[in-house]
Formats: C-alpha cells, structure tokens, sequence
C-alpha cells in the first residue's frame, strides 16, 4: 500500500471527488462555482423581481375594479369554490415545505431523501393543477366564463341591478387570466422539478454543486407566494357561507 | 504649458491584423447562429436592429412627403395612419430601445469589466432569437395588413375599434419585451459578479454604469407592459372585457400602465447613449471626465425619477387635478439629473485638448440635440402650457430630440468610437465627420420647423393641415431628406471599411478602459490574461505627464 494513500481519509478523498465533480459544472465565465452559484441566486432573483411586476400589474388591475364596483365584485368572489381554493392554499404550502427539505438535502449530499422531497414537491404541485382544473370544470358547469360560457339574467336574479351585470364579467375576467397565469407557473415549476427528480437520481448534485436545486427552489417559493396573495384577493373577498 | 499639443508617442510601425479574433474563432453559419459569445451575438444583433432602423425609416420618410401639401393627397388617410404606426412601433419597440444595450453593451460590458462572457450567455442568445422572433412577427402583421392604432394602443381603440392587426403587431412587442428583459437581467448579474479583480464600483466605466441603471427599467418596466398588452390581446381574442367601457372597464388603466412602462422606457432609450458620450467625450478631450461619481449617481437618479412621471403623458386625458400637479412637479425633478450630466461633459471640455473625429462629432451633436430635447420637455411638463401644445408636433419635435438627437446620435458616436474594437479596422476619417455633419444639420431642419408647427397648433398625426402650415412643413420634409441622405452615408463608409480600411490596432484613440488593452477585433475570450485593475477611469491627464521627454 502506497504510505501517501492512506494519509486521505475517505472525508478527504470523498471532499476532492465533490470538488473535482463540481469543477466539470463550472462554466468558462466564472472563476469558481461559489461565484458561479451567487450568479445563478441573483439571477432568479432578479428574475422574480420581474415575476413580481407581472403580477403586480393584474393585481393593481383587480384591485381598481374592485374599488370602483364593490358590489359586484363581492357577489361574484361568493361563487368562487373558497373550499378547493383554500385545499390547494394548504398543498402549496406544505410543497413549500419538501422544497425546503430537497434543498436542504441537497446541501447535504443526501442522494435519496434529495430525489424524495423533489418528487414530492412534483407531485404536490401536480395535485395542485388536478384540483384546479377540477374547480375550472366546476366553474364551467356554473357559467362564469365571461365571452363564452356565462349568464347575465343570473347575477340580476341574484340581486344584482342589470347594469352592474358587466363589472361581474370584469371579475371573472381578471380571476381566469390570474390563476391560469398562475397556473401556468405551476406547470413550469413541476415541470422543472421533474428534470431536477431525473438530474438528481443520476447524481449530478453535491454540496459544492446544487445550484439548480436553489435556484428552482426560490423560483417554486414565489409561485406560493403568489397563490397566498391570490387567494383572499379573489376568494375571500365576500361573505361566504358553508354548503355554497 | 497648455497650448503646446501633447506629443504621441513614436509609433513602432503600421498596426496589422491579429491572426486570431472571435470573427474567425469559427466558421460557419452555425457558428454564429448557436454562438455564446458575447461579441458574436452584439453582431448578431447588429444587423437586424440596423435592417429595422431602415424600416421605420423609410415608413416616416413616406408620411413626411405626404405632409408636403396642406391636402396630403399622398396616401390614402388609413394608409397615413399605418405608416405613423409602423415608425413608431419599429422604431421604438425594435430600434431605440434594444439598440445600445444589445450592439454596444452586449460587446462592450464584459470587455469593460474584465470578464469572458457575459453571465448567463446561453441566455444571451435566448434574447437574441426572441428579439428575432418579436421583430419577424411585427413585419409579418405589418405586411399582412399593418395597424392604425399608433405605437401606443390606446384603449377602446386598439381593443374594439380597429380592424387591423393589433393582436399580431402586440404579440411581436410582448415577445421583444422579453428579450429586452432577459438582457437586462443579464447584464445586472454580469456587473455584480464578474468583475475583473481590482475594478470596483467606482472604477467601472460611465457606460457600464448607464447599462446597469438601464438594465433596472428593463426589470422592472417592462413587465408592466407585457401585462397591459396581453390583456388587450385577451380581450380582443377571448372577448374576456379588462378596459371595455361597456363592461365598465376604465380605459385610463390602460393609459396608466402603458406610460408606467413606456416612460422610463424614454429613459432605457437615453441613459445608454449618455453613457456613450460620457466615455467619448473624456477620450477626445484629453482628460479625466468631471465629476464622475455624480455622473455615476445621476444615471441612477434619472431612472428611480422615470418611475414617477408617467402620468405627465395624461395630464388631458381626464386625471385628477392635484395628481397631475405632483406628476409635473416630479417631472421637473428629471431636469436635475439630466443637467447633472451636461454640466460634467461641458465641464470635461473645458481647458480640454479637444479633437474632433467622427465620434466627438457625434457626442457634440448629442449634448446640442439633447439639450434643447430636454429644455422643451420643460415646457411640456408645465401643466397650462402641456394643455396648449398637447398632442402637437410640439411633442413630436420634442421627443425626437431626445430620441433621435440623443438616442440615434449617441448609438452613431459608440459605433464609431468602438467600430475599430469590433472590426478591427479603421473608416473614411473625411467621410465620418461629413456624416456626422449631415446628420446633425439635416436633424436640425427636420424638428426645428415642428416646434413652431406645434406651438402654431398642428396636431400630431393627421394626414393633411391647414394651408398657412405648408412653408414650415415643407422646411420639415427637405430637413428630413437631408438626415435621410446623413443616415445612408454611414453605410457607405462603414461597410466598405470591413475589407479596404487600414487594420486599427489595439487602441487607435489611444484610450483608457479595459476594452483597448486588448487586440481589435478582440480574441474569443477578451483578454489573453485576466486583467487587474488599479486605478479609477478616464485617467487621460496622467497621459501628458507621461509623455513628456
């Protein structure tokens, strides 16, 4: 046995194949992957500060119709399924939950619990958009999509004046393109963690490389957060009553 | 002392053309189409952003010989509307505001920070093909019929009235809007991490300053635009009802967050080109630039300012009277950063050993043009005199000093500066500055006639005029076909100088900036070391001390 041999412990040895694992990923650009890595973080940031003015937009959008016509837009947030909305709020949240641990395994070096808490943010995000295109279906079956599927003389019925029928269109105008705005972020999101799932099974992450884990991790954090803001701003802005 | 000119040192011998450059790195159209250099993609740009220019060009340069009689018996009146339209949505969408940040920031910002490559440069190319894909989508709707709703699609007009292509012309915008975006998040990463060892913040070049300001209304504006946008486009597609009166939708929304966008983007049009000139100038002045921090800050000033003027495009349109007075007021707060600037570049002049290439033509025309494109935009900020003149060729000729004075001469000053960086080789000396002359005089007569026409009352967008208007019109279209003939020359000198132009060298202006200290044009990796910096910008004054025996 050669005597230089056994002064590298596994620690050590394990340590130099990450680093040498770590410096294939590194890109001509950068110096080292830490820098590498601040990039990626500030890039999605930065990214999300943009997501954040997409959003904002529709959001200021349906906060100025809601002002101008609190009326109709109360009676139309009351036929929104609050129950489904506020399932898929806690489903969200608790992905958020195994996006964290996947990260943090991830850091770690921990190949299965990484591949686990990543498939379980998938599938959580999955049942997200199933429960959401159920509420979709429910929606249709109840005529609130405005310019195809929707019924003015039952807002009137309701109790509406008929010429406050058209702000109700205006809501559900702005509910469908914000959660299907969202929605299509979901999409995204499970499909980029069904890519980490397969990258992260052949062992493509290690502690000094993980930077898409983080970096989709942040991008998944602010598709929740978005639904947390979507969710009373649409759902919870009437009386709802139980059995409705 | 002063008066004696400073003597070049000896020159060895006539500069020639590196062996190895990023133009003949790889061969092939491949090579270029599915390029990650920085520099590669900058020329990739360079070609359609230019094709685009002549575009709009020639769509204005049709309305103007309309305007030559008081009936405009030109065009038909639909056709007059499409042809403003077209101008304004090409050279907006698809000229001004991407040009500098993609030709001159995508070559130049990581060669003036001391890095390889951008930092995401896969992204990079990402931009360039969606940038392509918007521009090609925009010319198929304008070939398949155009749109009269003018490059601001006001609502109800754009979502109800007009027959033409508004969803395909917006799609095309929404789609550039991303690639504008995209580059702009690109070039914030690039500047926080990748520069070169030793070039702190306040070591980085002016232009890299104004790229990194410009860079945040990327971010941050052009989402908002995106959004409006694509809500136009689903209510004329889904019938779906956002800013439809009828529904009680409020088309001021749409005002309000199209101008939430579109006036910083006056300043993504002009905060690049002042960094052009901030670098130009100082090189041709033989000295350090005036005050730079303050010129550093004031970029930033201008664009957390643009943020907060919008509504100043809607002081007629039906706003309250005591937010139009905080929106003027904030507007005349614009005047402080932007005079900031001139003063520096007036002061950088000063007791400068000033020489006048193409280039310093260029930046001389820019502060002239910019100047005055700002003093009027006082007057239209003034809330009684913005209800006289609003929506007159009072407008019109002010915005084109800003964006034609400023934007087109401060992009034509980088291109010469740096055409021997990219190229490697030099252009007609005598024709350049012929140029440079044409253009501003023909610039000049073009928008001069207009303030007075606006003044007079001549509302903007309108295919004929009454007939005591004809004499200063007329003024305005023999101006314009003067500039027309100052736009072709560059092509005529700049093209030819690829093959016949003498090899450049290194640093032909004998510049400072990290970007000279390497081989023109540059290899594929910038530098053959990473270099170290040690001293702050624009240190031309300690040049002198050198070179005296």
């Amino acid at each position: 046995m050669n005597p230089e041999d056994s002064l590298l412990t596994d620690e050590l040895r394990e340590e130099f194949e990450q680093t040498m694992l770590a410096s294939e990923r590194l890109e001509a650009q950068f110096h080292d992957i830490e820098q590498q890595h601040q990039a990626a973080s500030l890039g999605m940031w930065a990214f999300l500060a943009t997501e954040v003015m997409f959003f904002g937009t529709l959001f200021l959008g349906v906060y100025v119709y809601r002002h101008a016509y609190p009326d109709a837009f109360e009676k139309a947030s009351e036929r929104l399924n609050w129950l489904i909305g506020g399932i898929n709020t806690v489903v969200l949240l608790v992905s958020s939950l195994t996006v964290v641990l996947a990260v943090h395994y991830a850091s770690l070096g921990r190949r299965k619990p990484l591949v686990v808490f990543l498939t379980l943010t998938m599938l959580l995000g999955l049942c997200f958009l199933s429960l959401k295109g159920l509420e979709y279906y429910i929606d249709y079956l109840e005529n609130l999509i405005p310019g195809w599927k929707f019924e003015p003389q039952e807002w009137v019925q309701a109790g509406l004046r008929p010429d406050q029928v058209p702000n109700v269109r205006l809501f559900f105008s702005f509910y469908w393109i914000m959660t299907s705005l969202h929605a299509l972020h979901v999409t995204i999101g499970v499909g980029a963690m069904a890519v980490l799932m397969v990258l992260a099974w052949r062992g493509h992450f290690s502690p000094a490389y993980y930077i898409p884990v983080d970096v989709t991790a942040l991008y998944w954090h602010f598709v929740d957060i978005v639904w947390i803001f979507l969710l009373p701003t649409l759902y919870l802005m009437g009386t709802h009553h139980w059995g409705k | 002392m002063a008066t004696q000119a400073i003597e070049q040192p000896p020159v060895p011998a006539a500069p020639e053309m590196p062996q190895e450059t990023y133009l003949n790195a790889a061969r092939g159209v491949f090579s270029w189409l599915l390029t990650k250099d920085h520099k590669r993609i900058a020329i990739l740009y360079l070609i359609p952003v230019t094709l685009m220019f002549f575009v709009g060009g020639a769509a204005i340069a049709v309305s103007r010989l309309n305007l030559m009689t008081p009936e405009g018996g030109l065009v038909e009146p639909d056709t007059y509307n499409k042809l403003f339209t077209i101008h304004g949505v090409v050279m907006i969408f698809f000229f001004l505001v991407p040009v500098i940040p993609t030709v001159l920031g995508n070559f130049l910002l990581p060669m003036m920070i001391g890095a390889k490559d951008l930092a995401f440069p896969r992204i990079n190319l990402l931009s360039w093909y969606l940038y392509m894909l918007g521009a090609g989508w925009a010319t198929i709707a304008v070939l398949a019929g155009g749109v009269d709703t003018g490059w601001t699609f006001y609502t109800p007009y754009s979502s109800q009235a007009s027959h033409y292509n508004v969803v395909m012309t917006m799609t095309g915008g929404v789609i550039a809007g991303f690639s504008s975006l995209l580059t702009g998040l690109n070039f914030i990463v690039t500047v926080h991490w990748l520069r070169a060892p030793g070039l702190t913040w306040f070591r980085l070049p002016i232009f890299v300053w104004a790229t990194y300001a410009t860079s945040f209304i990327f971010l941050l504006a052009v989402p908002v635009l995106a959004m409006a946008l694509i809500m136009v486009i689903i209510e004329r597609a889904l019938h779906f009802g956002i800013f439809d009166p009828a529904l009680g939708g409020d088309p001021l929304l749409f005002q309000h967050l199209f101008w939430f966008y579109s006036h910083p983007a006056v300043y993504i049009m002009i905060l690049p080109a002042m960094g052009v000139v901030s670098e130009v100038i100082p090189c041709f002045a033989r000295k350090q630039l005036y005050g730079y921090k303050f010129v550093a800050y004031s970029s930033f000033g201008i664009a957390c300012l643009g943020f907060f003027v919008w509504a100043h495009h809607m002081f007629v349109a039906g706003i309250s009277m005591y937010a139009a007075m905080i929106f003027s007021s904030l507007t005349f707060l614009v005047a402080v950063p932007s005079a900031i600037k001139v003063f520096n570049w007036t002061a950088t002049l000063y007791k400068g050993s000033i020489s006048f290439e193409a280039p310093m033509l260029f930046a001389l025309g820019f502060i002239a043009l910019f100047t005055m494109g700002g003093l009027t935009g006082l007057f239209l900020a003034t809330l009684g005199m913005d209800m006289h003149v609003h929506d007159t060729y009072f407008v019109v000729a002010h915005f084109h000093f800003i964006m034609v004075g400023g934007t087109v001469l401060g992009y034509m000053a980088g291109l010469h500066y740096w055409w021997p960086k990219i190229t490697g080789r030099m252009y007609s000396d005598w024709w350049s500055r012929i140029g440079a002359i044409v253009m501003f005089i023909g610039f000049f007569l073009t928008f001069l006639p207009q303030f007075v026409l606006g003044y007079n009352g001549m509302p903007r967008r309108t295919h004929m005029y009454v007939p005591e208007f004809q004499v200063w019109n007329v003024m305005s279209t023999a101006g314009a076909s003067i500039l027309g003939v100052g736009y072709i020359l560059p092509l005529c000198y700049l093209i030819p100088s690829l093959w016949f132009g003498k090899p450049a060298g290194p640093n032909p202006w004998h510049a400072t900036g990290l970007e000279w200290q390497t081989a023109s044009p540059p290899p594929k990796e910038n530098f053959a070391s990473s270099p170290v910096v040690v001293r702050p910008p624009y240190q031309y004054h300690l040049e002198k001390a050198q070179n005296e025996p």
